[in-house]
């Protein structure tokens, strides 16, 4: 996994609740057994006028000029805000890899669907929860600026405006903070404490035979 | 310390805890794996040169793109083809305690099977990617859905990272009447609560209601916890639970089953254990459930109406009732028994074991389905439930009704499949989302108990099946 540091990109707005992820990544995307190429089908249906089908290309798909990524100010956005409940729905982990594949490494909203928020950030694309009345200012500001960009700082835990004149704090669990400034696999850190997890296993199974026959 | 269910489940499979305190590394008794979310993990297994920490703790089927007809035509779709295949490969590459492949006798939807075959059973630990896997909290298992990069944690390591959830109690009073199921409290409670109500929590259903539902509502109201926002939704053992595993093929026998029973009847909450929440419903109130919007939140007793955004002050509240008005094609204060429908659903992980099957057979039995419905189908759970049912007569109840009678798997729950809705066209579904789209581009989808998608079949619109139930 890449490293996550410090980030400033363009903002784009979804201004709608429960955004779930069915709407981010249609099923018809899912038939895939590769992580990557989601980006093309992001919000498919938001995003197209025609029903989306696998292995279609771009050029040949029309898009909905009343979505509001597709809105010339927002193009080569890398970083969303939503609104409450954000990636509610389905553990799909084609969710995420739609949205980093697209080129977004943050999304701020209110609440996140807790999947989603886990899978997110073991793809490095990081879930930032703000109040809401914060991520209404951020809204404000990207609907009254064209070209908003916001920093997020990972290590200082806060978002701010380009010109420092609002900024944020956020929190994140420690553990995942770590992992996302070191680019660290969970996996390799878990198989850190082999040992533990044999003697743990070996335990169970005396404690609870059954579930090992 | 007197502790909850939950807290009895976690406790008893953390291997280490992170110094932060609430981080924990947790062992997985069951992994439930389907074609959809499986590849990529095998192969970033492949690709680290890794091997699964422990095959027999595996139960594999294909259930998303499975087709419901024509299986003698094998799967038509390349690209739902290869991610069947490529499960097929992977678990005869790296092994598997059962797998129930495409057209084997017991395949059927993960959750289906999982506790029909006593692959679920009480005290375990279970994950499966995907968010449904809550269903399996019925027999007092923490059970939760994952994402694929955890799907490939769980085959390395067997363990999970986690961080413990929070504690809440949903306590149904009274008894639920005829012809209101798990599903109407599931929907109810999503209207109360919300659909973000759960998150950060696991849920744990108790109260006379609860006790009294069989194991398979039980794995309906579960099944429904994810809706709730709350990814784990469990309910104590008692003699439900054991009556319903004992003599299932993978639950345990003889001396070791006697064993087992004695430590299930301690996972229960002990008396006064808190709970950081607790939500009360009364279970003699409820009424059968109609969601008319894009959320399984937007609920509605079958006697209620269409809301009125211009009644609605909150403004990002009224935008939803508006977008998903339109999205819907309703008009506000539309009685929701004025609504007419196009296709009915009986099926998914939520309302298709065998229970389900037969009280929605008996709502048409005898009867037929009105001329305004194009398609009525049944897609019963799993090979054993249609078996089931077959044998029971139900398939020739349904046929003769005008439903169709497919072949197990998630069908038009997900629309992955040929089984799906066109554009603009409205179903009655037993399933378990009703997002945009979820069930077709298009599509409308109105979340209903079985009996009720039974009954709107008959009527060719919602009603409240009490009022048609011969007994
Ligand atoms: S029936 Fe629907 S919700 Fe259940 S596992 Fe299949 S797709 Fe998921």
């Amino acid at each position: 996994m890449e490293k996550f540091t410090s980030y400033e990109g363009l903002v784009a707005p979804l201004d709608r609740a429960n955004v779930d992820t069915d709407a981010i990544i249609p099923k018809q995307f899912l038939k895939s057994i590769k992580r990557s190429g989601f980006g093309v089908n992001l919000f498919d249906a938001w995003r197209f006028l025609d029903v989306g089908q696998p292995g279609v290309p771009l050029a040949k798909r029309r898009p909905n000029p009343d979505f509001i990524l597709n809105e010339p100010r927002y193009q080569g956005a890398s970083i969303l805000i939503g609104r409450k409940n954000f990636g509610c729905g389905s553990s799909r982990e084609h969710a995420p890899w739609a949205l980093t594949d697209y080129g977004f490494k943050a999304v701020i909203a209110p609440s996140f669907g807790e999947i989603f928020f886990n899978n997110s950030l073991k793809n490095g694309l990081l879930p930032i929860v703000l109040s809401e009345a914060e991520v209404d200012t951020l809204f404000h500001s990207v609907f009254g600026f064209a070209g908003f960009k916001v920093t997020v700082d990972l290590e200082n835990q806060r978002v701010a405006t380009m010109d420092e004149s609002k900024s944020f704090n956020f929190d994140i669990d420690p553990f995942r903070k770590h992992c996302l400034l070191n680019g660290l696999d969970d996996i390799g850190l878990t198989l850190q404490h082999v040992d533990e997890i044999k003697q743990f296993e070996a335990q169970h199974q005396l404690n609870q035979p059954w579930l090992f026959n | 310390m007197l502790k909850t269910l939950y807290d009895k489940l976690w406790e008893s499979h953390v291997v280490r805890t992170e110094d932060d305190g609430s981080t924990a590394l947790i062992y997985i008794d069951r992994h439930l794996v389907h074609e959809v979310t499986s590849p990529q993990a095998y192969e970033g297994l492949k690709l680290a040169k890794r091997r699964p920490w422990r095959v027999d703790s595996i139960v594999a089927t294909a259930d998303h793109n499975t087709p419901t007809t024509d299986w003698d035509k094998g799967i038509e779709d390349p690209v739902s083809k290869l991610q069947v295949d490529t499960l097929d490969q992977n678990i005869k590459e790296y092994g598997s305690k059962a797998y129930f492949p495409f057209l084997d006798p017991r395949q059927g939807i993960v959750h289906v099977i999982g506790p029909e075959q006593g692959a679920t059973l009480p005290g375990m630990t279970v994950v499966c990617g995907d968010s449904h896997t809550s269903t399996h909290g019925a027999l007092a298992c923490l059970a939760h859905g994952i994402g694929t990069s955890e799907v490939e944690h769980v085959l390395a390591s067997q363990c999970l990272v986690q961080k413990k959830m929070k504690n809440m109690l949903v306590r149904v009073e009274g008894s639920l009447d005829a012809g209101v199921s798990a599903k109407d409290l599931a929907l109810a409670l999503i209207g109360k609560i919300g659909t973000a109500g759960g998150t950060g929590y696991a849920i744990e259903f108790a109260g006379p209601a609860i006790e009294s539902l069989t194991v398979e509502g039980r794995m309906t109201l579960c099944n429904m916890a994810i809706e709730a926002g709350a990814r784990a939704g469990m309910i104590a053992v008692d003699q439900i639970t054991i009556d319903y595993l004992r003599g299932r093929t993978f639950a345990p026998t003889g001396d070791l089953w006697d064993r087992a029973v004695t430590y299930w009847r301690t996972l229960r909450s002990d008396p006064g254990a808190g709970f950081d929440l607790v939500v009360t419903l009364d279970g003699s109130a409820l009424i059968p459930q109609v969601t008319w919007g894009t959320s399984p939140e937007m609920v509605l007793d079958v006697n209620g109406r269409v809301p009125d955004p211009d009644q609605e002050k909150d403004a990002e509240k009224r935008e939803g009732i508006e977008r998903a008005l339109k999205y819907m094609g309703l008009e506000p204060n539309t009685r929701i028994t004025d609504i007419r429908v196009d296709k009915i659903f009986i099926g998914s992980c939520t309302n298709s074991r065998i229970e389900d099957l037969r009280i929605a057979a008996k709502v048409v039995a005898g009867k037929c389905v009105a001329s305004n419905i194009q398609l009525a189908m049944v897609v019963p759970g799993s090979g054993l439930v249609k078996a089931q049912a077959e044998k029971e007569g139900l398939d020739k109840i349904f046929i003769a009704a005008g439903f169709e009678w497919r072949q197990p798997g998630c069908s038009m729950c997900l629309a992955m499949n040929n089984d799906r809705l066109e554009s603009g066209e409205r179903c009655a579904s037993t399933s378990n989302r009703n997002f945009e789209g979820r069930q077709g581009a298009g599509g409308r989808t109105h979340l209903v108990s079985p009996a009720m998608a039974a009954s709107a079949a008959i009527a060719g619109a919602f009603v409240d099946v009490r009022s048609i139930m011969s007994t």
